[in-house]
Order: C-alpha cells, then sequence, then structure tokens
C-alpha cells in the first residue's frame, strides 16, 4: 500500500525546507562574524543573527516532523485526517508565528529566553498551534497504546512533552523562579533539555516507520527490543537534561541523577554497534534504497555523537568541557547530522512514493550529499578542535583577546565548511524541495485527507 | 497495559522530581532584588546570551559573564566600559546611564551566586 497525498504535510514540508534555507543563510553569515569582527555588526549583528538561525532551523525540524506525522497517520490508522480544516488552522498560525518572530528579531524585539528569544506572549500562538495539531493526531489515530507499534508511542510522546516543556520554559515569568537565578537556569536548561527530547521523539517515531516501509517488517515496531529503546529514549528525555547543569550550584542530587541517566546512553551505543554490523552484513534492500542509505547514514552520525555526548556527561571531562565548542558540536552534530538526516530520509520516501521509488536516486543527489557529509565531519571536527584549544586557553589562563586570537585558524575552517554545509543542504535539498512545490501547487482533487 | 504502567510510573517520577527541582533542589541562591530584575530584563530585551554566557547558557563569541565582576583581569569597570561604548564584535546599544546601572547590578548578583565556579577555582 501506498502513502497517499496529504495537503497539509505538503505544506508543512516546503516551509519547513524553506525555514531550512533561510536558515543556514543566516548561519553562515554568523560563522563569517567569527572571522570577521565587525561583518554587518552595526545592520545585522550576531544578537540577530543568531536567533535567526536558531529559530529558523528549529522551525525546520518541527514543520518536518509535523508534515511527516500529518502524511503517515491517515497510512497507519487506515481512517482520513479527522480536520483538514484543523490542518490548516495549524499551517497559519505556524506561519503568522514565522513571520511575526523573523520580523521581530529583524527590528530587535526580544525579551525571551536562549533558544525562545521572542517575546513571551507569542508562546500563546505556538500552544494553540499544538493543540490543534494534538487533536487531529489522536482523533485520526485513536490509538489503543496496548497494540501500537512503538512509533504511536513515540509521537505521541512527542506530541505531549512539546507541550509540557514549552509550558514549563515560561516559568520563569513567575517570580518564584524569576528571582532565584540557581533556580531559573536549571529550570531553563531542564525545559529546554526536555523540549529537545520531544522533538527527538517526533523524529525519531517518523524514522522507525521509514524503517518498516523499507524492510516490511512490521515485526520491527512491536518487539520488546524496540519499547525497551523507547522507554530508555523516554526516561533520557525526562531526566538527562541535567548533565547541562553541572556547573549549576542546584542541589549535588540533580547532578548524580543526570550522570547515571546520561551513562544508560551507554546500553543505546551498544544497540547501535550491534545494528551496524546487522545491517552491514544483512540487509540488502531494494525498496526505498536512498531513504535506507540516508539513515545508515545517520546512524553513522548517532554513533559520533553519542560517543561525544557521553563523555560530556562525565563529571570530570563536563568540568573541562562546559561552555566551550563542543557543547555545540554536540548541538550540531545530532541537529543536523542525526535530526535532518532522519527527516530528510522521511521527506525522501514520501517524495518518492509520489512520484515513483527511484526517482530521486540519482548521481547528482549521490554526489551531493557525499558532499554534504563531508563537509558536516569537517564542521563539527573543527567544533571539536575549537572546544579543545578553548580549553587550553582556559587553563593557561589566556585573556579572551588572547583565546579568540588562538581560535582564528578553527574559525576559519568553521566558517568555511559551515558555508559548504549550507551549500549541501541547498543541492541535497532541491530535488525533494520542488517536488513537493509541484505537489502543493497541482489541483488539490487528489487529496485524500 | 504493563507498558502503560511504564509510561505511568516514569510520569509519576517525573512530576516529583520536577516538583522537587522547583523547590528544594534549587533553592540555594539568594532573592533578586527589584533593580537586579530590572538588570535581568534589560539582559533579556537586548539579547545579550547571543554571545555571552551565564552558567554555561549563551553564545560564545563574547566572554563568559558568570563571574566577571570578581575576575580579577576584568571586573566592574572591564563590564561598564564595555556596556557603555561596544567591543569590536559587540555594537554600542547605547544603553542609559540607568540600564547600564541594573545590569552591572545583575551581573553583580550572578556572581555572587556562582558558588561552584569560585569553589572549583575557575
Amino acid at each position: 500500500m501506498k502513502i497517499s497525498k496529504s495537503i497539509p504535510g505538503t505544506w508543512f514540508f516546503i516551509m519547513a525546507i524553506s525555514s531550512l534555507f533561510i536558515g543556514l543563510l543566516f548561519g553562515a553569515l554568523g560563522g563569517l562574524q567569527y572571522v570577521l569582527p565587525g561583518f554587518l555588526k552595526e545592520a545585522l549583528s550576531f544578537q540577530k543573527i543568531r536567533p535567526l538561525h536558531v529559530y529558523l532551523v528549529i522551525n525546520w525540524i518541527f514543520c518536518a516532523a509535523a508534515g511527516a506525522v500529518y502524511y503517515y497517520i491517515p497510512y497507519v490508522s487506515g481512517r482520513k485526517l479527522y480536520s483538514t480544516l484543523l490542518a490548516k488552522l495549524h499551517i497559519l498560525i505556524q506561519l503568522i508565528i514565522l513571520i511575526w518572530v523573523v520580523t521581530g528579531f529583524f527590528m530587535g524585539r526580544f525579551g525571551g529566553r536562549e533558544y525562545l528569544e521572542f517575546p513571551p506572549y507569542i508562546v500563546v500562538l505556538i500552544i494553540v498551534a499544538w493543540i490543534l495539531f494534538m487533536i487531529n493526531f489522536f482523533v485520526t489515530v485513536r490509538p489503543s497504546f496496548k497494540e501500537v507499534p512503538v512509533y504511536i508511542w513515540s509521537w505521541s510522546t512527542g506530541l505531549l512533552f512539546f507541550l509540557i516543556t514549552i509550558c514549563e520554559a515560561q516559568l520563569w515569568l513567575l517570580p518564584h523562579f524569576n528571582n532565584n537565578i540557581i533556580r531559573d537556569i536549571t529550570v531553563q536548561w531542564k525545559a529546554m533539555g526536555s523540549m529537545v527530547g520531544s522533538w527527538n521523539m517526533l523524529v525519531y517515531g517518523s524514522a522507525m516507520f521509514v524503517m518498516e516501509k523499507i524492510t516490511g517488517d512490521k515485526g520491527i515496531n512491536r518487539s520488546k527490543k524496540a519499547f525497551f529503546f523507547y522507554f530508555l529514549g523516554l526516561t533520557n528525555l525526562l531526566f538527562n537534561w541535567g548533565h547541562h547543569t553541572y556547573i549549576v550550584p542546584s542541589s549535588e542530587l540533580v547532578r548524580t541523577i543526570s550522570y547515571t541517566i546520561s551513562m544508560t546512553e551507554l546500553l543505546i551505543l551498544a544497540n547501535i554497534i550491534y545494528s551496524f554490523r546487522k545491517t552491514y552484513f544483512k540487509t540488502n534492500p531494494h525498496k526505498h534504497f536512498l531513504s535506507f542509505r540516508i539513515v545508515t547514514y545517520a546512524e553513522a552520525w548517532i554513533l559520533l555523537n553519542l560517543v561525544l555526548s557521553i563523555s560530556i556527561s562525565v563529571p570530570a571531562i563536563n568540568f573541562y568541557t562546559h561552555g566551550t565548542h563542543i557543547t555545540v558540536a554536540h548541538a550540531m552534530g545530532t541537529t543536523i547530522g542525526i535530526n535532518t538526516l532522519l527527516l530528510l530520509s522521511s521527506l525522501v520516501l514520501i517524495a518518492e512514493e509520489m512520484i515513483g521509488d527511484g526517482k530521486l536516486f540519482t548521481p547528482y543527489f549521490n554526489r551531493s550529499f557525499i558532499f554534504l557529509n563531508i563537509s558536516l565531519l569537517v564542521f563539527w571536527l573543527s567544533l571539536v578542535g575549537m572546544g579543545i584549544c578553548k580549553i587550553i586557553a582556559v587553563h593557561e589562563k589566556n585573556s579572551f583577546t588572547e583565546m579568540m586570537a588562538r581560535l582564528y585558524p578553527y574559525f576559519q575552517v568553521f566558517s568555511i565548511s559551515g558555508i559548504f554545509v549550507f551549500l549541501g543542504l541547498l543541492l541535497v535539498l532541491m530535488p525533494v524541495f520542488k517536488t513537493f512545490l509541484k505537489l502543493g501547487l497541482a489541483k488539490q482533487s487528489s487529496d485524500p485527507s | 497495559m504493563q507498558k502503560l504502567l511504564i509510561f505511568a510510573i516514569l510520569f509519576i517520577t517525573y512530576i516529583t522530581y520536577s516538583s522537587w527541582v522547583y523547590t528544594r533542589g534549587t533553592d540555594r541562591a539568594s532573592i533578586m532584588s527589584s533593580h537586579q530584575e530590572l538588570g535581568k530584563q534589560i539582559y533579556q530585551e537586548y539579547n545579550c546570551q547571543s554571545c555571552h554566557q551565564l552558567f554555561g547558557l549563551g553564545g560564545y563569541l563574547g566572554p563568559e559573564l558568570t563571574t566577571v565582576i570578581s575576575d580579577k583581569n576584568r571586573g566592574e569597570l572591564y563590564a561598564r566600559i564595555l556596556l557603555e561604548n561596544g567591543a569590536i564584535r559587540m555594537p554600542n546599544f547605547h544603553l542609559s546611564p540607568k540600564q547600564v546601572n541594573a545590569l552591572i547590578d545583575y551581573l553583580k548578583y550572578v556572581d555572587a551566586n556562582a558558588f561552584t565556579y569560585k569553589t572549583d577555582g575557575k
């Protein structure tokens, strides 16, 4: 059975890819401000460029994840989408938020917190849009949690915990949190750490669905092992955030719990190594080869980032790595190497279901994809190198100016490879973008949702 | 049923843990004055976190500010000069003296509560 066209899903993909392209452009400009001090300092300072970049790339993840869910739920439930009207309202509100936030950032209107720099009243709109999405999901799927595959659990968890964490991230508006810096910072890390877990649940849910569609094996998402790793992921979503807060003088127990939970990731790591071997030696998929290939690359990125993540969760190492670019390497590796590649595999699978399997698997795509991964690896390594160099500079008690001068060669590599990552994603996603644009602009009569 | 039970146990543990984090787990800091609160508000409105970190939260283009006031090589004067004039990468935000004072007061509050930085020798 093929996946049917979804108009809301298609428009979410168009919005997602557009957000990513513009967000990456701001990322590239921000990178240049590291090597060219004073570049766009007055017109578009880093104070504006960074939130523009961060907001737009996070919007890519959320919109692409939402688009994939809109495409998949009629297929997995065997029902039409509950309400196309609610889905259209969801898109409209999402678009209004996008325009409002981006315009506000350009005009220097902030007032929010790290990663959510827009004024807090915009969060009301985000919550309304999310509730519309949740209604459509739960009423369409009507999940019976005793029987459903693990990806339904994963999507449901992602939907629920995004709502919880976006509300939690606004607790600073209450004096009890705002007037106490340790509580405020701890809760901020807690909310944002778990929010990342919530979008990971949405992305991983789609990735698990993609793997089932590729292999045709429905058992993989209903097995005990799949649920074991789902619950392990959920535990990390709930309690793993604390490895960012070792330096915050909260209770010792917060740190102990975080460290213990972080180490459970070793099980995920061991499983990946095992699966990698199994995949390499035994799998020979003929269907959706391109999506399979993208997932395989994402698996390699998961491996690389888990090693980094587990390392920086060890308090003795975290003492040195905290506040260095190694944390940025971890963030970039997970958002680009893992989330973006997994979402790409979903988009490619859906696009090829619409236009024919194998249509996007061209030498052009192949070359662009390899170029993207090499650029990302150089980019990632430059950040790790920058982090190590910063640790040495701090250890040698260099001033900030001395440290920036010392890091300059790394900034050059970071900036150039960042531009290449932008170009790589542009090249890889352009045929996918064109496919969805054609689908979106085609007559809506074929929309079964 | 087993899956729902595991989910319920985890969720209840999460709620309990969150309640503890919101109260006793983070009660070590002193309470901010209204002037320091104003400084915090300005810090957010000018999005200082884009370039600067407090307790590891924020960007890397500018220096870490958690202990900028007590740092022997930087101190209040260093912070004040940058706030009033900008720097190579930092624009001059044309802050009023009242805003600069509130920001300095806020940074003093942050510094006074940065216990882990000082005991660890950072």
